[in-house]
């Protein structure tokens, strides 16, 4: 079991949970469970070509996972998942 | 410029630490920031930066303080509503520390004018609000080789990390495109705590004194996130991307490009819509006190309905309308609104394009009725 934590932005779409717990071998089928779970959040995640939107940033643990395998990242217990979205406020 | 003696007696906390010194402290008076905005993030990172310092900062900022800005922009005091927010930022910093130069420039940075502001600093602060100026701060950093300060906020969480170092990642790096407008809610519809600016500024302000004394470990690659109702802090890597099309090797963004187009926002403003698809506040009122049958519809959120609504008015917030269309007539006449009426026009929009006829949208909201209609409706 990994977890996914969900920006303040995106909870709305996940039933306003701060973390979701997910399986998956990959970060991909993490999120494919994540988006199953709350399909609202899939619009917000993916582009309408399924590719994950270029202003969501997605890392296993401290790793941005365009880095390491994309999507198909392996992933495993106690792994942690972040969904970091841009964000421009403030003033 | 040596330190004076008022100067020696003033910072002399800081010239005690064996990191600071004489020659640290004679470094930061050397050294000059240009801080883009005096809001929630420029605030802050303004007081202390003056109170630490540093020799000259520019400030770059257009608007006047509102009564709404205080629950946070701290630089800015009652006396000040209606005032220059430079003006006022200005006083407040050289009231702290009058050793110090402030220049500045009100305007709003654009490509036209961001290469001659950033010019004469050595450290750019972006405490801006909006997508096209931080891609805007971010472009006009690479290219002229500054360390580009970056802070963000949204409603309880806060992101910092320093870009554009000689072999840092920049913000595209990290963010190769912005999100469509309207996906993202700014500060004024999705709302801020007000002490969030304030811990994310002084991280900005942290960094920068770091950065002019060359102490310990800068911000630089690492992506620092904060969360206030969890009061948790992490830390994410930031890579310099080898394909970014402005600081990577084969870069091909050599000059500054309209960031309000890249960012999808039109230059122009769009053409307003049609007089006959919205109504007046006095209207709206003329026709509930005449009796007149039509359905009037809400769509903000709860909690601010609890803040001010309107008598006879039902409240479905804007991600309800589309599962709760079939609770109305498309054929009778709907009056919507909201705070002041951008949320309203995507409701009406919906609306149409589900079949319904006859939708006006009550323009600039409820914040007009306010204004036109009953001043005893809050403005929040
Ligand atoms: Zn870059």
């Amino acid at each position: 079991m990994a977890k996914i934590l969900i920006p303040t932005p995106l909870r709305q779409f996940a039933g306003g949970n701060d973390t979701v717990d997910v399986t998956g071998a990959t970060v991909g089928e993490a999120l494919t469970a994540l988006t199953t779970a709350h399909p609202d959040l899939r619009k917000n995640l993916y582009n309408d070509a399924g590719a994950l939107r270029s202003f969501v940033n997605v890392y296993l643990n401290d790793e941005d996972i365009r880095y390491l395998s994309k999507e198909a990242t392996p992933m495993g217990d106690g792994d942690t998942i972040s969904i970091v979205p841009s964000i421009a406020g403030g003033r | 410029m040596a330190l004076t003696n008022q100067e020696i007696a003033r910072y002399s906390r800081h010239l005690i630490l064996p990191e600071v010194g004489m020659e640290g402290q004679n470094k930061l008076k050397d050294a000059s920031v240009l801080m883009i905005g005096t809001g929630g993030l420029g605030a802050p990172a303004a007081l202390y930066l003056a109170a630490s310092g540093i020799g000259r900062i520019g400030l770059v900022d257009f608007d006047v303080v509102d009564e709404s800005n205080l629950q946070r922009q701290i630089i800015h005091g009652t006396k000040d509503i209606g005032r220059k927010k430079l003006h006022s930022a200005r006083d407040s910093m050289h009231d702290i520390n009058p050793y110090m130069q402030i220049e500045l420039f009100e305007e709003a940075l654009e490509s036209s004018n961001a290469m001659r502001v950033l010019k004469d600093y050595d450290i750019v602060l972006d405490g801006t609000d909006n997508f096209p100026t931080r891609y805007l701060t971010n472009a006009a950093c690479v290219l002229s080789g500054k360390p580009n300060v970056y802070g963000s906020i949204f409603r309880f969480e806060g992101q910092s990390t320093v870009f554009a170092t000689k072999d840092g990642p920049c913000y595209r790096c990290l963010y190769p495109e912005p999100p469509p407008p309207g996906l993202v809610p700014s500060c004024a519809e999705g709302g801020v705590m007000g002490v969030l600016p304030g811990m994310i500024g002084i991280v900005q302000a942290t960094e920068t004194v770091k950065l002019i004394l060359g102490a310990g470990n800068p911000l630089i690659g690492r992506l620092l996130l904060y969360d206030a109702l969890g009061m948790k802090f992490r830390e994410l890597k930031i890579r310099k991307d080898p394909n970014c099309p402005i600081c990577g090797p084969n870069r091909t963004i050599t000059e500054l490009i309209d960031y309000h187009q890249f960012c999808g926002i039109p230059s122009t403003p769009a053409a307003p819509p049609p007089a006959s698809s919205e109504v007046e506040p006095l209207v709206v009122k003329q026709w509930l006190n005449d009796g007149r049958k039509f359905t009037f519809i809400d769509v903000r959120e709860p909690h601010e309905y609890q803040i001010a609504r309107i008598e006879g008015t039902q409240l479905v917030p804007l991600g309800d309308v589309p599962k709760r269309l079939g609770e109305f007539d498309k054929n009778a006449e709907i009056v919507v609104h909201c705070k002041s009426g951008m949320r309203s026009a995507k409701a009406q929009k919906a609306m149409q394009e589900a079949g319904f006829t006859n939708v006006l949208n009550m323009k600039g909201g409820i914040l007009a009725w306010s204004d036109k209609v009953d001043p005893t409706i809050p403005k929040y």
